[in-house]
């Protein structure tokens, strides 16, 4: 899993089936110090969370099936919590470890 | 998913059995922004997305289970067509 923050919305109409129903947010992944780094995803929502929220996210097919209960859904990035706080720790000798 | 906008068309009459009757779609990975980020890639389409849609596309395994018959050799399908994307940033 990796920390992300959602930065925005998609809406679309024509699409596979297995999206229907779902919420669909641009997510873009947290580097170490909790800036926005790397390349935006989009991501389905299974946790009701919205714009600006640091979230969840799992990028691996067979984790992101068993979320959504379907076997073959072909989905691979979903939201899977929303992050209330987390925490950095840092060394005495001012080296910062995860 | 990706991001991407449609950029052209590919047609390839001769290919592997399980892609029979897939339109293929070139398509442009695009950034929250809109830019184009990353090279363009060939796409799988399942939504009859056309030239200057904005769209977006599976990679991987997934884009293969997109597909009708799952069991094909696709690295991208086109699996929705974009009608607004709105990003704060």
């Amino acid at each position: 899993m990796t920390l992300a923050r959602v930065i925005g919305t998609v809406v679309s109409t024509v699409k596979h089936p297995v999206l229907t129903g779902r919420k669909l947010l641009i997510v873009k992944p947290l580097d170490a110090d909790g800036n926005p780094a790397g390349k935006s995803m989009v991501a389905m929502d299974t946790v009701q969370s919205g714009t600006g929220d640091t979230v969840l996210v799992i990028d691996e097919g067979n984790s992101a099936r068993s979320v959504i209960g379907e076997v073959m859904a072909p989905v691979r990035t979903v939201i899977v919590g929303i992050v209330d706080s987390y925490e950095r720790y840092t060394t005495e000798d001012g080296a910062k470890s995860e | 998913m990706k991001l991407a906008e449609v950029i052209g068309t590919v047609v390839a009459s001769h290919k592997v059995d399980s892609l029979e009757g897939v339109k293929l779609l070139y398509v442009q990975p695009l950034d929250e922004k809109g830019k184009p980020a990353g090279d363009p890639v060939v796409a799988c389409d399942m939504v009859q997305a056309g030239v200057g849609d904005r769209v977006l596309f599976e990679g991987g395994r997934e884009a293969a289970l997109a597909l009708a018959n799952w069991f094909n050799p696709s690295d991208a399908t086109v699996m929705a067509i974009v009608d607004s994307a709105e990003s704060e940033s």
